[in-house]
Protein backbone atom coordinates (compact mmCIF):
# COMPACT_ATOMS: atom_id res chain seq x y z
CA UNK A 1 0.00 0.00 0.00
CA UNK A 2 1.59 3.35 -1.25
CA UNK A 3 1.49 6.19 1.56
CA UNK A 4 -1.06 7.80 -1.00
CA UNK A 5 -3.27 5.03 -1.11
CA UNK A 6 -3.60 5.07 2.58
CA UNK A 7 -4.22 8.50 3.40
CA UNK A 8 -7.26 8.53 0.88
CA UNK A 9 -8.72 5.22 2.83
CA UNK A 10 -10.55 7.00 6.04
CA UNK A 11 -12.00 9.61 3.71
CA UNK A 12 -13.77 6.65 1.79
CA UNK A 13 -15.09 5.61 4.75
CA UNK A 14 -15.86 8.60 6.36
CA UNK A 15 -18.06 9.86 2.90
CA UNK A 16 -19.82 6.16 3.83
CA UNK A 17 -23.28 6.09 5.34
CA UNK A 18 -23.03 5.51 8.85
CA UNK A 19 -26.73 3.84 8.87
CA UNK A 20 -25.78 1.64 5.94
CA UNK A 21 -22.39 0.33 7.83
CA UNK A 22 -24.08 0.07 10.77
CA UNK A 23 -26.97 -1.95 9.30
CA UNK A 24 -24.30 -4.19 7.27
CA UNK A 25 -22.66 -4.31 10.68
CA UNK A 26 -26.27 -5.92 12.54
CA UNK A 27 -27.13 -8.37 9.76
CA UNK A 28 -23.30 -10.06 9.84
CA UNK A 29 -23.79 -10.27 13.60
CA UNK A 30 -27.56 -11.71 12.43
CA UNK A 31 -26.06 -14.22 10.01
CA UNK A 32 -23.31 -15.46 12.19
CA UNK A 33 -25.72 -15.51 15.05
CA UNK A 34 -28.62 -17.58 13.36
CA UNK A 35 -27.93 -18.51 10.05
CA UNK A 36 -28.30 -16.92 6.81
CA UNK A 37 -31.39 -19.05 6.17
CA UNK A 38 -33.10 -17.65 9.12
CA UNK A 39 -33.71 -14.22 7.46
CA UNK A 40 -35.26 -13.16 3.80
CA UNK A 41 -36.43 -9.90 2.27
CA UNK A 42 -33.75 -7.76 3.84
CA UNK A 43 -35.10 -3.99 3.56
CA UNK A 44 -33.40 -0.99 4.73
CA UNK A 45 -36.41 1.80 4.68
CA UNK A 46 -35.44 5.16 5.62
CA UNK A 47 -32.16 3.41 7.27
CA UNK A 48 -34.51 1.29 9.29
CA UNK A 49 -33.02 -2.55 9.21
CA UNK A 50 -35.59 -4.96 8.63
CA UNK A 51 -35.72 -8.76 7.86
CA UNK A 52 -37.89 -11.34 7.71
CA UNK A 53 -37.98 -14.56 9.49
CA UNK A 54 -39.84 -17.81 10.47
CA UNK A 55 -42.48 -17.64 13.54
CA UNK A 56 -40.09 -21.05 14.40
CA UNK A 57 -37.36 -18.66 14.62
CA UNK A 58 -38.95 -15.80 15.97
CA UNK A 59 -38.59 -16.80 19.87
CA UNK A 60 -35.36 -17.91 19.78
CA UNK A 61 -33.98 -14.72 17.61
CA UNK A 62 -35.19 -12.30 20.02
CA UNK A 63 -33.62 -14.11 22.93
CA UNK A 64 -30.48 -14.40 21.41
CA UNK A 65 -30.57 -10.54 20.60
CA UNK A 66 -31.50 -9.72 23.86
CA UNK A 67 -28.69 -11.90 25.70
CA UNK A 68 -25.88 -11.02 23.08
CA UNK A 69 -23.47 -8.38 24.89
CA UNK A 70 -22.30 -7.14 21.77
CA UNK A 71 -25.34 -5.67 20.07
CA UNK A 72 -27.62 -5.61 23.96
CA UNK A 73 -31.27 -5.50 21.49
CA UNK A 74 -32.72 -5.63 24.72
CA UNK A 75 -35.87 -3.20 24.71
CA UNK A 76 -39.27 -4.10 22.79
CA UNK A 77 -40.78 -1.35 21.11
CA UNK A 78 -43.23 -2.33 19.55
CA UNK A 79 -44.86 -5.34 18.12
CA UNK A 80 -48.27 -5.30 16.19
CA UNK A 81 -50.32 -7.31 13.97
CA UNK A 82 -50.67 -7.07 10.25
CA UNK A 83 -53.17 -7.89 7.26
CA UNK A 84 -52.20 -9.07 3.64
CA UNK A 85 -55.34 -10.98 2.38
CA UNK A 86 -53.84 -11.40 -1.29
CA UNK A 87 -50.46 -13.24 0.14
CA UNK A 88 -51.99 -16.96 -0.02
CA UNK A 89 -50.39 -18.65 2.85
CA UNK A 90 -49.27 -15.31 4.76
CA UNK A 91 -52.03 -13.53 5.25
CA UNK A 92 -51.03 -12.86 8.59
CA UNK A 93 -48.09 -11.12 10.30
CA UNK A 94 -46.41 -10.14 12.96
CA UNK A 95 -43.90 -6.93 13.15
CA UNK A 96 -41.76 -6.56 15.77
CA UNK A 97 -39.52 -3.56 16.50
CA UNK A 98 -36.27 -3.85 18.62
CA UNK A 99 -34.35 -1.36 20.21
CA UNK A 100 -30.46 -1.38 21.60
CA UNK A 101 -30.59 1.57 24.01
CA UNK A 102 -27.47 1.28 24.96
CA UNK A 103 -25.94 1.30 21.35
CA UNK A 104 -28.64 3.08 19.71
CA UNK A 105 -29.43 0.50 17.51
CA UNK A 106 -33.03 -0.25 16.05
CA UNK A 107 -34.03 -3.43 14.19
CA UNK A 108 -37.00 -4.57 12.56
CA UNK A 109 -38.74 -8.41 12.82
CA UNK A 110 -41.34 -9.83 10.82
CA UNK A 111 -43.08 -12.71 10.49
CA UNK A 112 -45.57 -13.83 8.10
CA UNK A 113 -48.60 -17.18 8.89
CA UNK A 114 -51.57 -18.57 7.04
CA UNK A 115 -54.70 -16.80 8.51
CA UNK A 116 -56.12 -20.37 9.02
CA UNK A 117 -53.28 -21.37 11.40
CA UNK A 118 -52.54 -17.95 13.55
CA UNK A 119 -50.60 -19.26 15.89
CA UNK A 120 -46.87 -17.92 17.00
CA UNK A 121 -45.01 -18.34 20.57
CA UNK A 122 -45.17 -15.50 22.80
CA UNK A 123 -42.86 -13.13 24.13
CA UNK A 124 -44.14 -12.68 27.77
CA UNK A 125 -41.48 -15.14 29.15
CA UNK A 126 -39.01 -12.38 27.59
CA UNK A 127 -40.63 -9.22 27.92
CA UNK A 128 -43.28 -8.06 30.48
CA UNK A 129 -44.54 -5.61 27.45
CA UNK A 130 -45.26 -8.28 25.17
CA UNK A 131 -48.43 -9.07 27.54
CA UNK A 132 -50.50 -6.28 26.52
CA UNK A 133 -49.29 -5.28 22.96
CA UNK A 134 -49.91 -9.77 21.91
CA UNK A 135 -53.47 -9.37 23.47
CA UNK A 136 -53.93 -6.32 20.88
CA UNK A 137 -53.28 -8.47 18.23
CA UNK A 138 -55.51 -11.10 19.19
CA UNK A 139 -58.12 -8.53 19.61
CA UNK A 140 -57.90 -7.35 16.31
CA UNK A 141 -56.66 -9.88 14.36
CA UNK A 142 -56.72 -13.03 15.85
CA UNK A 143 -53.52 -13.85 16.59
CA UNK A 144 -53.27 -16.59 19.06
CA UNK A 145 -49.86 -16.24 21.14
CA UNK A 146 -48.99 -19.90 22.32
CA UNK A 147 -47.87 -19.48 26.66
CA UNK A 148 -49.54 -16.30 26.66
CA UNK A 149 -50.70 -15.82 30.40
CA UNK A 150 -53.90 -14.24 29.95
CA UNK A 151 -54.91 -14.51 26.05
CA UNK A 152 -58.39 -12.08 26.12
CA UNK A 153 -59.67 -8.97 24.23
CA UNK A 154 -57.93 -5.48 25.75
CA UNK A 155 -59.72 -2.82 23.69
CA UNK A 156 -62.81 -4.15 22.06
CA UNK A 157 -65.92 -5.21 23.53
CA UNK A 158 -65.65 -8.37 25.32
CA UNK A 159 -68.61 -9.82 23.86
CA UNK A 160 -67.83 -9.08 20.20
CA UNK A 161 -67.39 -12.58 17.93
CA UNK A 162 -64.56 -11.19 15.50
CA UNK A 163 -61.30 -9.65 14.73
CA UNK A 164 -62.34 -6.10 13.22
CA UNK A 165 -58.95 -5.22 11.74
CA UNK A 166 -58.76 -8.53 9.53
CA UNK A 167 -59.45 -6.76 5.77
CA UNK A 168 -62.48 -8.89 5.50
CA UNK A 169 -65.10 -6.91 7.57
CA UNK A 170 -65.83 -3.56 6.56
CA UNK A 171 -64.54 -0.33 9.02
CA UNK A 172 -67.81 0.99 8.92
CA UNK A 173 -70.29 0.64 11.64
CA UNK A 174 -73.02 -1.09 9.37
CA UNK A 175 -76.01 0.47 11.49
CA UNK A 176 -75.20 4.08 10.38
CA UNK A 177 -78.10 5.57 8.88
CA UNK A 178 -77.40 9.61 8.03
CA UNK A 179 -74.79 8.44 4.87
CA UNK A 180 -76.91 6.10 2.76
CA UNK A 181 -77.26 9.02 0.08
CA UNK A 182 -77.32 7.52 -3.24
CA UNK A 183 -74.86 10.59 -4.57
CA UNK A 184 -72.57 11.47 -1.88
CA UNK A 185 -72.84 8.85 1.31
CA UNK A 186 -71.18 5.55 1.10
CA UNK B 1 -69.15 60.96 48.65
CA UNK B 2 -70.61 57.51 48.69
CA UNK B 3 -71.32 55.17 45.99
CA UNK B 4 -74.91 53.54 46.78
CA UNK B 5 -76.15 52.00 43.59
CA UNK B 6 -77.14 48.43 43.77
CA UNK B 7 -76.04 46.32 40.61
CA UNK B 8 -78.71 44.90 38.67
CA UNK B 9 -79.76 41.75 39.47
CA UNK B 10 -82.09 39.74 37.44
CA UNK B 11 -84.04 37.30 39.06
CA UNK B 12 -86.98 34.75 37.58
CA UNK B 13 -90.07 36.66 37.13
CA UNK B 14 -93.02 34.86 39.21
CA UNK B 15 -95.40 32.69 37.26
CA UNK B 16 -99.18 33.55 36.45
CA UNK B 17 -100.83 33.53 39.41
CA UNK B 18 -103.71 35.58 41.17
CA UNK B 19 -102.04 38.04 43.69
CA UNK B 20 -103.25 40.13 46.65
CA UNK B 21 -102.06 41.69 49.95
CA UNK B 22 -100.19 39.15 51.59
CA UNK B 23 -101.12 35.90 49.60
CA UNK B 24 -100.06 34.62 45.80
CA UNK B 25 -102.05 32.16 44.32
CA UNK B 26 -100.92 29.79 41.78
CA UNK B 27 -100.79 26.54 40.89
CA UNK B 28 -98.02 23.85 41.98
CA UNK B 29 -97.31 22.63 38.46
CA UNK B 30 -95.74 26.24 38.02
CA UNK B 31 -94.20 26.66 40.44
CA UNK B 32 -92.16 23.30 40.66
CA UNK B 33 -91.31 23.80 36.75
CA UNK B 34 -89.96 27.04 37.89
CA UNK B 35 -87.89 25.77 40.82
CA UNK B 36 -86.69 22.51 38.33
CA UNK B 37 -85.85 24.59 35.71
CA UNK B 38 -83.68 27.07 37.57
CA UNK B 39 -82.26 24.22 39.28
CA UNK B 40 -80.65 21.73 36.82
CA UNK B 41 -78.02 20.07 38.02
CA UNK B 42 -76.23 18.46 34.80
CA UNK B 43 -73.88 15.53 35.02
CA UNK B 44 -70.93 16.30 32.83
CA UNK B 45 -70.53 12.64 30.98
CA UNK B 46 -67.22 14.14 29.06
CA UNK B 47 -65.50 11.75 27.17
CA UNK B 48 -63.45 14.10 24.99
CA UNK B 49 -63.10 17.66 23.41
CA UNK B 50 -66.61 18.70 23.55
CA UNK B 51 -65.74 18.12 27.29
CA UNK B 52 -63.32 20.65 26.71
CA UNK B 53 -65.77 23.22 25.28
CA UNK B 54 -68.17 22.06 28.45
CA UNK B 55 -65.21 23.91 30.53
CA UNK B 56 -64.98 26.55 28.71
CA UNK B 57 -69.09 27.34 29.32
CA UNK B 58 -68.77 25.89 33.39
CA UNK B 59 -66.04 28.40 33.55
CA UNK B 60 -66.48 31.92 34.60
CA UNK B 61 -66.62 33.75 31.48
CA UNK B 62 -69.64 31.95 29.80
CA UNK B 63 -70.49 30.77 33.60
CA UNK B 64 -73.36 28.15 33.54
CA UNK B 65 -74.32 28.43 36.73
CA UNK B 66 -76.37 31.55 35.55
CA UNK B 67 -78.87 29.57 34.49
CA UNK B 68 -79.19 27.71 37.78
CA UNK B 69 -76.64 25.00 36.81
CA UNK B 70 -74.19 26.08 39.45
CA UNK B 71 -73.61 22.74 40.53
CA UNK B 72 -72.22 20.19 38.41
CA UNK B 73 -72.94 17.11 40.37
CA UNK B 74 -70.41 14.10 39.62
CA UNK B 75 -72.91 11.35 41.01
CA UNK B 76 -75.83 10.64 39.25
CA UNK B 77 -77.49 9.90 42.11
CA UNK B 78 -78.30 13.87 42.39
CA UNK B 79 -78.21 14.76 38.76
CA UNK B 80 -81.40 15.90 36.87
CA UNK B 81 -79.76 16.23 33.90
CA UNK B 82 -77.16 13.96 32.22
CA UNK B 83 -75.20 16.21 29.47
CA UNK B 84 -73.17 13.69 27.01
CA UNK B 85 -69.98 15.24 25.74
CA UNK B 86 -67.91 12.90 22.95
CA UNK B 87 -67.77 10.05 21.28
CA UNK B 88 -69.32 7.00 22.98
CA UNK B 89 -67.58 4.16 22.08
CA UNK B 90 -69.57 1.00 21.93
CA UNK B 91 -67.78 -0.14 25.29
CA UNK B 92 -68.51 2.99 27.32
CA UNK B 93 -71.97 2.04 25.82
CA UNK B 94 -73.17 0.55 28.84
CA UNK B 95 -71.82 2.37 31.41
CA UNK B 96 -73.72 5.49 29.59
CA UNK B 97 -76.73 3.43 30.06
CA UNK B 98 -75.56 2.96 33.88
CA UNK B 99 -75.16 5.88 34.48
CA UNK B 100 -78.81 7.31 33.20
CA UNK B 101 -80.60 4.33 34.98
CA UNK B 102 -78.90 5.61 38.43
CA UNK B 103 -80.61 8.98 37.93
CA UNK B 104 -83.65 9.69 39.71
CA UNK B 105 -86.60 11.33 37.82
CA UNK B 106 -87.36 13.94 36.74
CA UNK B 107 -84.32 13.59 34.41
CA UNK B 108 -83.12 14.99 31.00
CA UNK B 109 -80.94 14.01 28.55
CA UNK B 110 -78.71 17.01 26.37
CA UNK B 111 -76.04 15.07 23.85
CA UNK B 112 -73.79 17.31 22.83
CA UNK B 113 -71.41 17.22 19.72
CA UNK B 114 -71.82 15.56 16.10
CA UNK B 115 -70.11 11.81 17.84
CA UNK B 116 -72.67 12.29 20.84
CA UNK B 117 -75.34 12.99 18.39
CA UNK B 118 -74.94 10.65 15.65
CA UNK B 119 -71.11 9.00 16.25
CA UNK B 120 -70.06 11.67 13.72
CA UNK B 121 -66.65 11.31 12.06
CA UNK B 122 -66.17 7.94 13.40
CA UNK B 123 -68.33 5.84 10.88
CA UNK B 124 -66.36 2.75 12.90
CA UNK B 125 -67.37 -0.57 14.03
CA UNK B 126 -65.75 0.58 17.33
CA UNK B 127 -68.10 3.74 17.86
CA UNK B 128 -71.67 3.74 18.92
CA UNK B 129 -73.57 5.65 16.48
CA UNK B 130 -75.57 8.60 18.58
CA UNK B 131 -76.70 7.97 22.33
CA UNK B 132 -79.83 7.67 21.36
CA UNK B 133 -79.48 3.90 20.45
CA UNK B 134 -79.18 3.65 24.57
CA UNK B 135 -81.08 6.23 26.04
CA UNK B 136 -83.58 8.47 25.07
CA UNK B 137 -82.17 11.93 24.10
CA UNK B 138 -84.28 15.60 25.05
CA UNK B 139 -81.86 17.99 23.53
CA UNK B 140 -79.57 17.45 20.91
CA UNK B 141 -76.43 19.97 20.45
CA UNK B 142 -74.90 20.01 17.16
CA UNK B 143 -71.81 21.29 16.42
CA UNK B 144 -67.64 19.47 16.66
CA UNK B 145 -67.53 20.78 18.89
CA UNK B 146 -70.44 23.16 19.51
CA UNK B 147 -69.25 26.84 20.93
CA UNK B 148 -70.42 27.39 24.73
CA UNK B 149 -73.31 29.33 23.44
CA UNK B 150 -74.37 26.85 22.08
CA UNK B 151 -74.20 24.43 24.84
CA UNK B 152 -75.63 27.53 26.99
CA UNK B 153 -78.92 27.75 25.11
CA UNK B 154 -79.07 23.80 24.61
CA UNK B 155 -79.68 23.93 28.23
CA UNK B 156 -81.94 26.76 27.76
CA UNK B 157 -83.80 24.64 25.78
CA UNK B 158 -84.00 22.12 28.49
CA UNK B 159 -84.81 24.82 30.82
CA UNK B 160 -87.83 24.92 28.45
CA UNK B 161 -88.84 21.40 29.16
CA UNK B 162 -88.14 21.50 32.48
CA UNK B 163 -90.58 24.48 33.07
CA UNK B 164 -93.52 23.32 30.85
CA UNK B 165 -93.54 19.87 31.38
CA UNK B 166 -96.03 18.31 32.99
CA UNK B 167 -94.68 17.52 37.16
CA UNK B 168 -95.57 13.61 36.66
CA UNK B 169 -94.01 12.94 33.74
CA UNK B 170 -92.73 9.62 34.36
CA UNK B 171 -95.99 8.57 34.94
CA UNK B 172 -97.31 9.25 31.58
CA UNK B 173 -98.21 6.22 29.68
CA UNK B 174 -95.71 7.92 26.45
CA UNK B 175 -93.03 8.31 28.68
CA UNK B 176 -93.33 4.82 29.84
CA UNK B 177 -94.01 3.11 26.46
CA UNK B 178 -90.54 5.13 25.91
CA UNK B 179 -88.64 3.90 28.85
CA UNK B 180 -89.73 0.60 27.59
CA UNK B 181 -88.47 0.54 23.59
CA UNK B 182 -85.20 1.24 25.02
CA UNK B 183 -85.59 -1.45 27.63
CA UNK B 184 -85.14 0.60 30.91
CA UNK B 185 -87.12 -0.66 33.99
Amino acid sequence: MTPQESAAAPEVAVAEDPVKVQNARVLALLHRLFGEATFTDVEEQYGLLSVTTTREHIHGVIAGLQQDQEIKLNFLTTMCGINYPEDEGKELGMIYHLHSLTQNIRLRLKIFFPVADPVVPTLTDLYNSANWMEREAYDFYGVIFTGHPNLIRILNVEDMDYHPMRKQYPLEDGTREDKTDLFFGR
Amino acid sequence: MMDTRVPEIKTVEAPEGVEGAGFFATSLEKVVGMARANSLWPLPFATSCCGIEFMATMGSHYDISRFGSERPSFSPRQADLLMVMGTIAKKMAPIVKQVYEQMAEPRWVLSMGACACSGGIFDSYSVLQGIDRIIPVDVYVPGCPPRPEQVIDGLMRVQDLARNESMRRRNAPEYQALLESYNIK
